[in-house]
């Protein structure tokens, strides 16, 4: 007999033929998923969804809380099909549906240990929880990038935010800071000028990444300040953010410009730090997969904000756990079907 | 009206009533915004593994927030959501802005 997986339960029936004995596989283990999906934002959520319609046994497991950058985001105005909406109700949706289709989510987990190259994938968690399938999907998504300046972590709630919609009005009538020179850095900065008396962006390069539009709209707001070529040292002040340190990256000139609050913009890093050396990544951590999005590990996928592509959205990331779901799908049903003719002996 | 799967206190009378009814108690002050949601989200999962703490939020918008937003411990704080934590009826903790799980879990092991 063969069984490459190892960790199935079989169970043996000896049917009269002439020739041939067969073993036929029953249902797994309760604790072998047929898919884990790591991450349950748009990508993974919409793994699932799909999974477990197609009645795959599905656990998600998600590190952070469930919806990932999806909840971060106010209003969701373009999504194809649904009118106006919060991030938050998206991935609410999302979430209740893939629990209806039979998805197991778990979020807030701490996965310390992975192992992914044998036919049975492992996760270890920190509380010594083991989950186990025969496919895995990767769909970590990204966080918003920190400075990693000093300061930073004593100013959180304190004058640095990450979010200008949900404290820009702390900081009516006070002088702010904007880092970052992309969409969202210029277009928070123009909804800022609603609470405060001047907003500085400063940006380190003498050219923004942002569309046209964004860019004409905040140079000619009259409150908005611009410091380019330009990069933030630290963060300064007693129990809140009074000013920061800017260094001019072309003249070196190193100066104190006052700020009571600091919001940051300045893009996303993939959530690959645990995983970027089992799969194969690219130099910016980017989770590289072939166009079924199936990683450089046999039955593993990727998905997500966390993969090699260009554009990041809701609707790309749904495209890509859509994919991934379907991929999973028909490996697991091709070992399946290998596993039951291996058996035959 | 906040949704979330936590119950709302909605009056400062409930508030005081709650913490003075309970040893442990977890108030998150906050909106249904980017900030507050990953917060509620780790509140509803450790409502269900840590029975000695009781966990409510409150609407950061309701006049009668203004019994968190004006306390001295709050002082400050310049980003939602205003989280407290309240211990034999006085306030043992708070933070501004988000969390993560694992911050929380340290501020209940060490400040409840």
């Amino acid at each position: 007999m063969i069984h490459k997986g190892g960790n199935i339960r079989l169970l043996l029936q000896t049917f009269p033929s002439s020739s041939s004995l067969i073993f036929k596989i029953i249902k797994p283990m309760d604790d072998i998923f047929d898919v884990m999906i790591l991450g349950a934002g748009a990508a993974g959520l919409t793994a699932g969804i799909y999974t477990s319609r197609a009645k795959l046994s599905t656990l998600i497991l998600n590190e952070g809380p469930v919806g990932g950058q999806m909840v971060l985001t106010n209003e969701v105005a373009n999504y194809p099909g649904v009118e106006t909406t919060s991030g938050y109700q998206v991935a609410n949706i999302m979430k209740k549906q893939a629990k209806e289709f039979g998805s197991r989510i778990k979020s807030n987990v701490k996965i310390i240990e992975y192992q992914l190259e044998s036919e049975i994938k492992k996760v270890i968690l920190d509380d010594g929880r083991t989950f186990q399938a025969y496919s895995v999907i990767l769909a970590p998504g990204g966080k918003p990038r920190a400075l990693n300046i000093p300061g930073e972590d004593t100013f959180r709630g304190s004058g640095i935010s990450y979010c200008a919609t949900c404290d820009g009005e702390f900081f009516t009538n006070k002088e702010i800071v904007v880092v970052g020179g992309g969409n969202s850095a210029l277009e928070e900065a123009v909804s800022l000028t609603k609470y405060a008396t001047k907003v500085t962006l400063v940006h380190q390069f003498d050219h923004f990444q942002a569309f046209e539009h964004a860019i004409v709209e905040a140079q000619s707001n009259p409150k908005i300040r611009f410091i380019m070529e330009s990069s933030l040292l630290s963060f300064n002040g007693k129990n809140n953010l009074e000013s920061v340190t800017i260094k001019n990256n072309k003249s070196g000139e190193i100066f104190n410009y006052p700020a009571h609050g600091a919001f940051i913009f300045i893009g996303y890093l993939p959530n690959t730090q645990s995983i970027k050396d089992l799969v194969k990544t690219n130099d910016r951590n980017e989770i590289i997969t072939n166009e079924d999005l199936q990683t450089s590990i046999t039955g593993v996928f990727a998905a997500g904000d966390s993969i090699v592509k260009k554009y990041r959205q809701i609707t790309t990331a749904v495209s890509d756990g859509t994919i991934a779901a379907l991929g999973a799908a028909e490996y697991i049903t091709k070992i399946k079907k290998e596993d039951k003719q291996e058996v035959v002996v | 009206m906040l949704q979330t799967g936590l119950k709302e206190i909605e009056t400062a009378q409930e508030l005081k009533k709650i913490i003075e009814e309970n040893e442990n108690v977890m108030v998150c002050c906050g909106r249904m915004g980017p900030m507050c949601i990953p917060v509620y989200e780790a509140m509803e999962e450790l409502e269900e593994e840590r029975e000695d703490v009781k966990f409510y939020t409150m609407a950061f918008d309701s006049p009668e927030a203004s019994v968190i937003t004006n306390d001295p411990a709050c002082n400050g704080f310049m980003g939602l959501p205003f989280t407290m934590y309240y211990k034999n009826g006085k306030v043992a903790h708070a933070t501004s802005s988000i969390q993560s799980m694992q911050q929380i879990k340290q501020v209940l092991d060490n400040k409840l």
